[in-house]
């Protein structure tokens, strides 16, 4: 009887032994990737990695010397940059709103189970692919060319990207949406459009509307960067007082309290309808 | 009536309906009975066109409804209603609003989007409601309803199709025996009231013998008895199950119905209280 638990020890001890050395290897090439990367990093680099390190610091001390002289000036620059924040927070919102409308569409018709025509699921999926795989700023360059700069360029911009991303998340949530509503109102004659609406979206509409919040954060500082292109909101002033030798910085830094705190009352807000919602599990 | 023509559906190299053939001449109450994966669901689902026939024919007076599509497809699922084992109703809606379900068959999309019912259809699903005893949960949720209770408003949602069958895949095997009662009973009183036609698909041959005017036998994909209650033997039962003699009416049986002999109750009493 003795033999039993002996034997278990040392095959406990043999796994324990394989566990470290999978251990150790995964370490060992985490490490040569980290090198080797940064190592090609020093080397491509036009100024040089280790030798501009130390640099770093340079533009945040520079922003706060000229935010310390103007001190008293950033509440009425806060408030002078605010209408430029609204037109980025409006940007963000249309284009989530826009992007969600077809990002439901696309999701639906991408859902084996819900599809209407199942043969052309992989052809929605590789639509939804192209629209994530172009970066937004691509897209709000190549409008701009044509429609000129203005908000509407970065909307459509942001909105293409956000329905192939809302897309893709949203089916995923499909999948997992009960099936048997959805015969249920297929036994009495109900259309695809019905069965979609009353079937699927009431069940599946809390997790559509915390994932399109959270898309909604993100186009923010979508919506901000794209300023910096010419599609206008508080990306475009930031651009402006951020280059070098203007003695803005004060006004940057004002920028970037802005954005500061949009992002923490949109993370809050949007984390406090989440779990009302989750605790409620209604829509 | 109903007039059941060879009536095929394969699966692969599987046959689950195999050429089954029988005519209702007038509306009836009709059990089908058997194992499970006898073809039971799948033949009501060819009925109500949730699933394609492979062969075969099913005439409606006189219309093969095999055959219809798009418009005229959504026309007869709206005359022939389904109520199901696990209810299949919208959970997160409200039960006036699942009543309200029924009519979609001939409705537009738009006009469901925007919630589009007259105050005509409210009353009548409410009406419905309290028909069926459950006119007092009208505005919760349905998910928050019981079992009994949820299979009622499926049938409260059948009823507002104003159908001319009703279809019945194993309405009663989700439930205890008391709600299976009451379940059972609405759809008997539908029939008897409204004259429907009635096809339910039961379990239980108890069940099926107690409500039903006509029981069908199926057994792997066949039908393989036709004919009243009475003429059901247990020979027969056996062999429509392919069970031996072990097999008896009261094991099956989910009826609140006292089936040990009275004396052989007494005997078990007199053994406790010794």
């Amino acid at each position: 009887m003795t033999y039993i638990p002996m034997d278990t020890r040392s095959h406990y001890a043999a796994l324990v032994r394989r566990k470290r050395l999978y251990g150790g290897l995964t370490l060992g090439i985490f490490a040569l990737l980290m090198i080797s990367g940064f190592g090609l990093a020093n080397e491509r680099n036009a100024g040089g990695f280790w030798t501009g390190l130390p640099q770093i610091f340079d533009f945040p001390a520079a922003v706060w010397a000229d935010t310390a002289k103007h001190l008293a000036e950033i509440p009425a620059h806060l408030v002078h940059y605010f209408p430029a924040l609204l037109e980025t927070i409006n940007i963000a919102a249309v284009s989530t709103l826009v992007g969600a409308l077809f990002g439901t569409v696309l999701s639906l018709l991408s859902t084996r189970g819900l599809a209407p025509w199942p043969a052309m699921i992989p052809v929605f999926r590789r639509i939804m692919d192209i629209l994530r795989a172009v970066p937004e700023i691509v897209i709000a360059l190549m409008l701009i060319f044509v429609l000129g700069g203005g908000p509407v360029p970065a909307m459509i911009a942001i909105a293409f990207h956000t329905s192939g991303a809302l897309g893709k998340l949203f089916s995923e949530v499909n999948e997992n949406a009960d099936l048997k509503p959805v015969e249920g109102l297929a036994s009495v004659g109900a259309k695809w459009g019905q069965r979609m609406w009353l079937g699927v979206i009431p069940q599946v509409a809390p997790n559509y509307f915390s994932y399109g919040l959270l898309r909604f954060e993100i186009n923010i500082r979508a919506s901000a960067i794209l300023g910096f292109v010419g599609a206008g909101g508080i990306g475009y002033e930031l651009k402006n007082t951020m280059s070098w030798g203007q003695g803005k910085f004060d006004e940057a830094a004002a920028i970037f309290l802005l954005l500061f705190l949009t992002i923490v009352a949109f993370d809050q807000l949007s984390s406090y309808i989440r779990n009302r919602l989750i605790s409620e599990g209604g829509h | 009536m109903l007039d059941v023509k060879a009536l095929t559906k394969t699966f692969g190299n599987n046959t689950a309906v195999d050429k089954v053939s029988f005519k209702v001449e007038k509306p009836c109450m009709i059990g089908i009975i058997g194992r499970s994966g006898a073809g039971k669901s799948t033949f009501l689902r060819m009925v109500n066109r949730l699933t394609d026939a492979s062969s075969g024919e099913l005439l409606f007076e006189g219309r093969n409804v095999l055959e219809l599509k798009g418009r005229a497809r959504r026309e007869w699922q709206s005359d022939c209603a389904m109520i199901f084992q696990q209810f299949n109703l919208v959970p997160r809606m409200d039960v006036v609003s699942n009543v309200l379900h029924g009519t979609l068959g001939k409705r537009s999309t738009l006009g469901t989007m925007f919630n589009l019912f007259t105050q005509d259809e409210i009353h009548k699903a409410i009406d419905l409601l309290e028909r069926l005893g459950i006119a007092e949960h009208a505005a919760k949720r349905a998910e928050a309803l019981s079992g009994g209770q949820q299979q009622r408003v499926a049938i409260a949602r059948a009823l507002m199709q104003d159908p001319k069958i009703i279809l019945a895949d194993e309405p009663i095997a989700s439930l205890d025996p008391m709600n299976a009662q009451t379940v059972m009973e609405a759809l008997r009183r539908i029939h008897e009231e409204d004259g429907r036609m009635v096809i339910a698909n039961l379990h239980t041959l108890d069940t099926a013998r107690r409500y039903c005017d006509r029981i069908i036998g199926m057994r792997d994909g066949r039908m393989v008895f036709d004919g009243t209650p009475a003429q059901l033997t247990t020979g027969v039962a056996r062999d429509i199950y392919g069970a031996d003699e072990n097999f008896s009416e009261a094991a099956t049986s989910t009826e609140i119905r006292d089936h040990i002999h009275s004396d052989e109750a007494e005997r078990l009493i007199a053994k406790v209280t010794v």
